[in-house]
């Protein structure tokens, strides 16, 4: 058992565990934020996908030896008091979402392209997402969607 | 107003994007057990003995069941009952459950499930879906491993190809297909006093309800089922939850405790079902002047182990056997057979994908045999308005694949004549469906739908319906029908989770049945309710009934507007009726077994894909650059969810087409995963214009046909004779891998 200190959605956590449980495991079981999803549980989907230190990465790949000090950010943490985020709206707005599983995943890795870089192409938005497999929207909305929330962020700040 | 044909944002949209929508793996209740399943390793073997007696005492289990502990009878039951629920004497495929572990967390059931030996005695196994109806092969299933067969007799086959100048026949073959849904397979089954209530992943709730009654030994009203919001399905979550559902159930029917059972990626990839490979031969013949004149085909399914839906898989293939072509000599044979491999099911498109490959590929082949224009020769033989089919079904309403093929043509259709010297040579195909619409007369007694409405005081409205949402927007569509038919707004009006107790059995959400069926119960079930408001609203407007007009939150007559809230309250001040439920009973349909000939279906939805392709000469890879697809699915009730449902259909067809194959050897499937089961990704999502044109149908709700399936089913053949027109390789087995191309170009170096 090892003692891990991180923040997770702004908040500061402290969780005793086993060194080998997955970050997956941890949101969703231990600290009950069920938004993030798994798909295969082998970083093959990008279900889990959740930020971490301002980066995308599968979170059932990354295990609680590796979280001390980290700051993670899921998909619960990204509208505040109710404000949608931009991502969120826009896939709302353009029909992106159809059965919804992959989408949390999705949109934090929408949410780690935006971050670096704000005004991506259709190229790079679809290299960024190549990781996030779906299986229902054929992605085209969903690419769309990722435009737009780009444009509304740099039109409103 | 009017909500109907409009874009409006998704129902469930906020709930997904927010991460707040509660699947099943989200959802646990005190003092849950956890659920493991142990799976036969041999393909075909008897079990000599299990022995659990070490690993029932591990740290954390409660309990392991095998089929000595089933209260009830020990069958899943679909069509022909033959499949257990865990495994008794015999082992028919690898995966095959034979017992459930059951543990105070999911580490310890996980370990126990590997510790537990079971003794088998190897037997011949069968893997090839044609030897299997050889005589001298191991038989699984009756006296010649035949699960179904379907005939077509139509015509005079013999005098048909007579009269026929160019006739081609040519053997081809399709691949397994993975549902690969990204939620897998997940139940909870949690015992309620006498109740056992079930929530879980699913499309068919009342097939879950039937399963669990039958396996349990309860009557279905101690059976309650209720659908959580479900993570894709495709076909994939139609018969096989009766199976998870029952191993959940029974556990927590003999422990008296909550029980979750959430599938691995690979278990649920080894064990669940998939779109049947098919083996089809497929000799048509047409006259000089272009029609289609004679066909016979023999149509193959490798079932797998257990029948589950094949029969009824195999149907529809077998009506679709002829595509939408009009042909006056036909001969289908199709069979269904066992083999110890994992048993198929439902897949979108259920058996037409598999056949549309091959009558489309030799509709273009036939073409180029004539050197006439390939939309030109379809134009020449497709069904019109007052054409039979080859089932002999006088078209009478909404059929407008003219239109579609048109319509595709003028926006995409260019065939280059020159030819580039380029390594990467462009090509261009066309391939049209058609889709009937519901379960026809293979379902016929699933062939109704129920619907509860309810208004309540402050003016919102509840409704329910049997059918279910699994992704394809069904949830927002019928709102919309909701919403309009009351003249309440559409933010006013909600479903709620689709629940055994609320509504009368509706059959399964398949067949892109859900718009016409639960649609139209719908707008029954608004009919009492809208006299109430209509009755009252012209009391309070001071005008007849017949003068009140209800939209968009509104009550009006003439110039005047009173809200409909207010009209509501008065309503339920007056205690009129502002709740009911609606039931609707699909058209007559009919079939002759031994001739095949009959109205199978009530309605057809019809469509045309166009694909533009690449193909690397040096690599073998295909790229899909653009795809046209235009379906005539009646009236359009929510254009933006519709684009949706082609868009990812679309992608679904191309993976098909190009990238999806499951490696099975020995009845093994090898590729259990994601990074082996290569599924398209972002980067292969081409171009995809959707365009409908919209020819209502009369018994539909506002006009409505079916969608769902339709998007996929002819986009693999549309590539395969593009990659023809672009390379001149016919591809005859699916998927077109590099490794196939290559394979061919080599064969005939020298050519380009
Ligand atoms: S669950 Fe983590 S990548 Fe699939
Ligand atoms: S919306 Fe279903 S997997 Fe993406």
């Amino acid at each position: 058992m090892i003692k891990i200190k991180f923040t997770v959605n702004s908040e500061e956590r402290e969780i005793v565990t086993e060194p080998t449980r997955t970050l997956l495991s941890i949101l969703r079981e231990e600290l009950g934020l069920t938004g993030t999803k798994e798909g295969c549980g082998k970083g093959e989907c990008g279900a889990c996908t959740v930020i971490m230190d301002g980066k995308p990465v599968p979170s059932c790949l990354v295990l609680a030896c590796q979280l001390d000090g980290c700051e993670i950010t899921t998909i619960e943490g990204l509208s505040e008091n109710g404000n949608l985020d931009p991502l969120q709206k826009a896939f709302i707005e353009e029909g992106a979402v159809q059965c919804g599983f992959c989408i949390p995943g999705m949109i934090m890795s929408a949410k780690a392209l935006l971050m670096r870089n704000p005004s991506p192409t259709e190229d790079e938005i679809k290299e960024a997402i190549s990781g996030n497999l779906c299986r229902c929207t054929g992605y085209t909305k969903i690419v769309k969607a990722i435009e737009k929330a780009a444009k509304m962020i740099i039109h409103h700040g | 107003m009017n909500i109907i044909g409009k874009d409006i944002p998704r129902k469930d949209a906020e709930l997904k994007v927010t991460g707040r929508a509660k699947y099943i793996d989200d959802l646990t209740f005190p003092n849950m057990l956890y659920v493991k399943v142990l799976r036969s390793r041999f393909p075909h073997a008897m079990i000599k003995d299990i022995d659990i007696s070490r690993t029932k005492n591990n740290k954390g289990i409660v309990t392991i069941l095998t089929y000595k502990d089933i209260p009830g009878v020990n069958v899943v039951p679909v069509v022909l009952m033959d499949q257990p629920l865990l495994a008794e004497k015999e082992v028919r495929y690898i995966g095959e459950p034979i017992a459930l572990i059951a543990g105070e967390d999911k580490e310890a059931t996980e370990d126990a499930s590997h510790e537990i030996k079971v003794e088998y005695e190897e037997l011949k196994p069968i893997f090839d879906p044609v030897l299997a109806m050889k005589r001298n092969s191991p038989k699984i299933y009756g006296k010649d491993n035949v699960f179904s067969h379907h005939r077509i007799r139509r015509g005079n086959i013999k005098r048909g190809f007579n009269e026929c100048d160019i006739i081609i026949e040519h053997r081809y073959t399709t691949s397994y297909q993975e549902h690969a849904y990204i939620e897998t397979q997940g139940m909870i089954a949690v015992p309620y006093e006498e109740t056992m209530v079930i929530y879980g992943s699913m499309q068919c709730p009342f097939y879950v309800q039937d399963a669990v009654s039958k396996i349990l030994g309860l009557p279905y009203n101690r059976v309650e089922v209720i659908q959580t919001a479900t993570g894709g399905a495709f076909g994939g979550k139609e018969d096989v939850p009766s199976l998870v559902a029952s191993q959940a159930a029974l556990i927590a029917f003999k422990t008296r405790r909550p029980a979750k059972l959430i599938y691995s990626r690979e278990e649920d990839i080894e064990s669940m079902s998939k779109r049947h490979p098919a083996v089809i031969h497929y000799k048509s013949g047409v006259t000089r002047d272009g029609h289609l004149n004679a066909v016979e085909v023999k149509y193959i399914l490798n079932a797998g182990a257990y029948s589950t839906l094949s029969p009824i898989v195999l149907w529809r293939g077998t009506v679709h056997a002829v595509g939408p072509y009009k042909c006056p000599n036909v001969k289908v044979d199709s069979y269904a057979t066992a083999t110890n491999t994992v048993p198929c099911g439902a897949f979108r498109g259920f058996g037409t994908p598999q056949i549309t490959f091959a009558v489309e590929s030799q509709m273009d082949e036939l073409a180029n045999k004539l050197n006439m224009d390939p939309i030109e020769f379809r134009l020449k033989n497709i069904l019109r308005k007052g054409d039979r089919t080859v089932t002999g079904h006088l078209i009478k309403d909404s059929m407008e694949l003219e239109k579609t093929l048109k319509k595709a043509a003028q926006i995409g259709w260019k065939i280059k004549k020159e030819e580039s010297k380029d390594y990467i040579k462009r090509g261009i195909g066309v391939a049209c469906n058609y889709y009937g619409v519901g379960l026809g007369a293979g379902g016929k007694h699933l062939s109704k739908a129920g619907a509860m409405v309810s208004v309540l005081g402050d003016g919102s409205v509840n409704f329910a319906v049997g059918t279910t949402e699994m992704g394809q927007g069904m949830e927002t569509v019928l709102s919309q029908v909701a919403a309009s038919e009351l003249g309440i707004k559409y933010e006013k009006v909600s479903i709620v989770l689709t629940d055994t107790t609320r509504v009368p059995d509706s059959g399964p959400t398949v067949a892109s049945r859900a718009t016409v069926m639960s649609g139209n119960a719908l707008i029954k079930a608004c009919k009492p309710i809208k006299k109430s408001i209509t009755d009252i609203a012209a009391k309070m407007l001071g005008c007849a009934p017949s003068k009140v007009k209800l939209a968009n939150g509104f009550a009006g007559f003439e110039k005047k507007r009173i809200n409909l809230d207010d009209v509501v309250s008065e309503c339920f001040k007056e205690k009129r009726i502002m709740s009911a439920q609606g039931w609707y009973k699909a058209p007559y349909t009919s079939w002759n077994k031994a001739t095949g000939q009959g109205k199978p279906y009530f309605i057809y939805s019809t469509g045309t894909n166009i694909a533009k392709v690449e193909v690397n000469l040096l690599t073998g890879e295909v790229l899909v650059k653009k795809i046209v697809a235009v379906h005539d699915v009646g009236r359009v009730i929510n254009p933006q969810t519709a684009a949706g449902q082609v868009e990812g259909g679309v992608l679904q067809g191309v993976g098909y087409a190009l990238f999806e194959e499951m490696d099975s050897r020995d009845g093994k499937i090898q590729n259990t995963n994601f990074s082996t089961y290569i599924l398209p990704t972002s980067k292969d999502s081409p171009q995809i214009v959707s365009v409908f044109v919209e020819d209502p149908y009369p018994e539909g709700p506002f006009g409505a046909k079916g969608l769902g399936e339709q998007p996929l089913i002819g986009v693999a053949p549309a590539i395969t004779n593009a990659i023809f027109n672009a390379t001149g390789i016919r591809v005859r087995d699916l998927p077109a891998t590099p490794e196939k191309i290559i394979l061919e170009l080599d064969s005939r170096q020298g050519k380009f």
